[in-house]
């Protein structure tokens, strides 16, 4: 198929960066659409021109480092990450437009790359549980229920990609955040700190510049690990326990 | 220089205790007078990082990812090993051992894999502890699985996401260090030199990929978590920014490079679909336990099914091969990736290949659904048949997967001794990087064992054996070493930038993947390999007179990065072809057409060839000298693979 290409392009983070307009011919439906971009910088670089950069590495959906807004949409038309969308799911002579995913807390790099620093930030203000390496009990005497242990799963799949910051009218983080909270909260292992722990977080992701929710769910509606919005109320519950109990923060 | 492993004295079982009793301690007090770099935040850096800063040490950990928590490690999908023999079923850390020396077809050090194995029991317990949500029975004990090669059930999971999951476990543990000021992290931050100051490891150059500004960073130690280089051979399961290029820097400072040729080939891979595929797919191989793998008996039904004249359901089981199970009897499709591998391509060389380029095998779910139902399926296997349909727009459910092997992980990489230091003092190398604990052939699930022992429970304690003898001072970062480095590095750089000749980068890459993949891939032989040697040799020379990188140095250059890599990938890819063709023996991934039993299995020769191959720079385009680590075994009785 033959594809017109509306991309974002932007030298560096100061400059203010505006749409090109590129044609991509004969590409074939099985490439994933990152595939069709190494197409396209191929031929900007025999062309001389720079090539356009974005963010990939695992190419299967799990390392959570592609990002892009397709045709207005955080990683394209599927519930998916943009590494796993393939060019079936567009049809010939299509025009589509590529961005960076848009939050104040996710500044723009170069083109298509942005900074997701801020997730770093807020896993470290207390998204863990406070082990050291060694000492701790055999892994069988701390017995989960299934149902627990699933439900936690659910909610430690997030891959934090930032789809959902990029979802939201408000740029919230609200999703990616109360996913990590939920998973801890429902394990016994981070029972212990769940009160500092929701307290911290949420306080971090405030300080990052994230906005607040409206409950729209488009978080969800957009994350291509299916992040429940349930993991939001539990967050609230969690965030609303600690603060009428203790002192932190 | 003779190679000295430090392998301990003493009984088997024996031997990691008493080291541990005898290295020397660095007191509490005093761990914060030393800094660490650790350079790779996979399961083996990331997990290195937060312990050692645990202890007190300050560390600075380095990826070139925009967050640790995006390394290669992150993508690893069936388990982890572990013989807690929680399942009663003869598991125990010498069967462990045991396995993993056999799989890995003799070429291993018995001390490093029995301490592996040893420690694996360790790992279960760190995880959960840290909250990593492993797969769990009805009565809410930890669920087991057996996967590739093994006769019990050792293997954890968390379903076909646990490198994900313990990963972000490993991640977890290095934030809170982050944030308790134990931990400086440089994200997006490739090394591209080690500096060696009096012999010693004493730090390294960086680049900042955003602003492409070069820095060195002085420290007491450095530890390379860097992982595999299975990207030589461009298309691989690997991600795309794995590379050699921070063991290779090393390598040609001094640290000997082990069995490079010894390259996993993984037999459960989504088959390559066109020119444009820029990786490839892996399908857990966990998918083995109850996808049936099969192609049609004859040529003529293969075509027919190319052809897309018939269906494979249309295929009845008169005229289906499943040539694992024929073969072999007892461990049928659980055979090990490399016998797997080679089969498939067996059956495909003959002509029995399904799919248009005749390159795939059928790998069949109809009988497990029959059995248990696709319910039970699903929840087994959802994400992976998920994952599949995306890629290739057909449903597992319905009708039998395509699967062709792919490289997938390197047994090869920097020699390190018992205590993971390589031959230069003061530098390590842990998890994919180094080449110790696999031998020839790594078995399913133990990868991710040996990063995560490593990193939690190997080096705290070696590296403090270290850096007790060594004083608090470091040198300066103004340096002449280092300023010296720095230049070096900057000058590679430019010199890329300045051909500004016809072809890109990836141009490159792909010829040297074919040249890797049909010489020195699942089957190599002298006269290919002789061939392939001088391909690669006129391939780099190309490459350094007409390679086009655009853009400048001072700024985010994804093409300057590639070509960086590439064209270490091109020297490696040279040493690895120089290694295959001194090994006249067949063993593990390492197959030689010359040398194979009647049967067609891989050959060992033991008594000319039971040693480590590890390779000495010798200057550019000079031949690298080989030192040899002769293998002795003392605890298993080597006896050739059998799988039937
Ligand atoms: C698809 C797939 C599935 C797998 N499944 C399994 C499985 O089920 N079980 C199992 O045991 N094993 C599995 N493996 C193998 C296993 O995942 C890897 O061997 C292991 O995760 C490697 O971990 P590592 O820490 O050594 O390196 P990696 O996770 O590869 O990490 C390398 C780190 O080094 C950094 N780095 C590299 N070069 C530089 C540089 N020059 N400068 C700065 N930083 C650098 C990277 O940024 C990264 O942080 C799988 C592998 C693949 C490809
Ligand atoms: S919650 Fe979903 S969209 Fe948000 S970071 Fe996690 S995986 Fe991405
Ligand atoms: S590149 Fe890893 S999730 Fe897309």
């Amino acid at each position: 198929m033959n594809l017109t290409l509306k991309v974002w392009r932007q030298k560096n983070a100061s400059d203010k960066g505006g749409f090109r307009e590129y044609k991509v011919k004969d590409i074939s439906e099985h490439m994933s659409f990152l595939e069709m971009l190494d197409v396209l910088n191929e031929e900007l670089l025999e062309k001389g021109e720079d090539p356009v950069h974005f963010d990939h590495d695992c190419r299967e959906g799990i390392c959570g480092m592609c990002s892009l807004h397709i045709n207005g949409k955080p990683h394209g038309p599927l519930q998916t990450t943009t590494c796993q969308l393939h060019m079936r799911s567009f049809n010939d002579g299509e025009t589509i437009t590529i961005e960076p995913f848009r939050a104040k807390a996710f500044p723009v790099v170069k083109d298509l790359v942005v900074d997701r620093g801020a997730f770093d930030r807020i896993i470290q203000s207390g998204g863990y549980v406070t082990v050291n390496t060694g000492g701790v009990p055999d892994a069988n005497e701390i017995p989960i229920p299934k149902v627990i242990a699933d439900e936690a799963f659910d909610s430690a799949t997030c891959i934090g990609c930032g789809a959902c910051v990029a979802a939201c009218k408000n740029a919230s983080a609200m999703l990616f955040v109360s996913a990590k909270i939920s998973q801890l909260a429902l394990l016994p292992q981070g029972k212990v700190e769940r009160k500092e722990r929701a307290e911290k977080m949420v306080a971090q992701m405030d300080a990052e510049g994230f906005g607040a929710c409206t409950n729209t769910g488009a978080c969800s509606a957009e994350c291509p690990k299916e992040i429940k919005l349930s993991n939001i109320a539990r967050m609230n519950r969690e965030y609303f326990t600690a603060s009428v109990t203790t002192e932190n923060v | 220089m003779i190679l000295d492993s430090k392998t301990p004295s003493g009984p088997l079982a024996e031997k990691w205790t008493n080291h541990k009793f005898n290295v020397k301690l660095v007191n509490p007090a005093n761990k914060r007078k030393y800094e660490i770099i650790v350079v790779g935040t996979g399961l083996a850096g990331a997990s290195a990082a937060a312990s050692l800063a645990e202890l007190g040490y300050n560390v600075k950990a380095f990826c070139f990812q925009d967050s640790p928590r995006r390394a290669h490690s992150i993508a690893a999908q069936g388990g982890i090993n572990a013989a807690k023999n929680y399942q009663n079923d003869g598991d125990s850390v010498f069967r462990l051992f045991y396995d993993t020396v056999k799989g890995g077809d003799y070429r291993s050090r018995e001390a490093n894999v029995y301490r592996l194995a040893e420690v694996s029991v360790n790992i279960i317990d760190q995880c959960v502890a840290q909250g990593v949500p492993f797969a769990r029975e009805y009565g809410g004990l930890l669920a087991n699985r057996s996967f590739g090669g093994a006769q019990v059930s050792r293997t954890f999971y968390a379903r076909g996401q646990t490198g994900q999951q313990l990963l972000l476990g490993a991640y977890s543990a290095l934030s809170r260090q982050v944030a308790n000021g134990k931990v400086k992290l440089f994200p997006r931050t490739e090394m591209l030199d080690v500096v060696i100051i009096d012999g010693k490891a004493q730090g390294i150059v960086t680049r900042n990929l955003i602003t492409g500004t070069i820095e060195s960073h002085s420290a007491h130690a450095v530890l390379l978590c860097t992982g595999g280089y299975g990207n030589v051979f461009f298309l691989s399961t690997n991600a795309m920014g794995s590379n050699v290029t921070a063991a290779w820097r090393a390598h040609k400072k001094g640290a000997y490079f082990a069995n490079p040729c010894y390259t996993q080939i993984h037999p459960t891979c989504i088959p390559v679909s066109g020119d444009h595929q820029s990786k490839l797919t892996l399908m857990s191989e966990s998918l083995r336990n109850d996808g049936r793998v099969w192609v049609p008996k004859t040529v003529e039904i293969a075509e027919k099914l190319r052809k897309k004249e018939i269906k494979p359901a249309d295929i009845p089981d008169e005229d289906r091969d499943y040539y694992l199970e024929n073969k072999y009897p007892s461990f049928g499709n659980l055979v090990p990736r490399d016998v797997a591998s080679r089969n498939a391509k067996y059956v495909c060389d003959e002509g029995r290949g399904v799919n248009e380029t005749g390159e795939a095998v059928f790998l069949d779910f109809r009988d497990a659904i029959l059995r248990d139902g696709e319910d039970l399926v699903r929840s087994k296997y959802g994400n992976l048949f998920d994952m599949y349909h995306q890629i290739t727009g057909e449903n597992p459910y319905k009708t039998p997967m395509m699967i062709y092997p792919a490289v997938h992980y390197t047994m090869g990489g920097l020699w390190v001794d018992y205590n993971l230091m390589t031959t230069i003092p003061g530098l390590y190398a842990l998890g994919e990087a180094n080449f110790s604990d696999h031998g020839a052939n790594r078995l399913g699930a133990s990868a991710l064992m040996q990063g995560l022992a490593d990193g939690y429970f190997v080096i705290p304690y070696t590296v403090g054996n270290y850096l007790a003898t060594q004083p608090y001072d470091k040198p300066s970062e103004d340096h002449p070493a280092f300023k010296q480095s720095e230049e070096e590095v900057k000058e590679k750089l430019e010199r890329l930038l300045s051909i500004k000749g016809e072809k890109t980068v990836d141009y490159y890459h792909k010829k040297l993947g074919k040249i890797m993949w049909n010489y020195c891939g699942m089957a190599r032989s002298a006269d290919g390999l002789a061939k392939a040697k001088s391909m690669i040799k006129e391939l780099k020379e190309e490459f350094w007179t007409n390679v086009r990188v655009l853009g400048t140095e001072e700024e985010l250059n994804q093409s300057l990065e590639k070509a960086n890599r590439v064209a270490d990938f091109l020297e490696l890819g040279e040493l690895m072809i120089d290694d295959a063709l001194n090994r006249n023996e067949s063993c593990g991934g390492h197959f030689r057409e010359e040398y194979q039993t009647p049967e067609g299995e891989a050959l060992r020769d033991d008594e000319n060839y039971a040693y480590v191959a590890a390779w000495e720079y010798k200057g550019e385009n000079q031949d690298e000298q080989l030192h040899k680590e002769e293998l002795v075994f003392e605890n298993v009785k080597l006896t050739q693979r059998s799988y039937k």
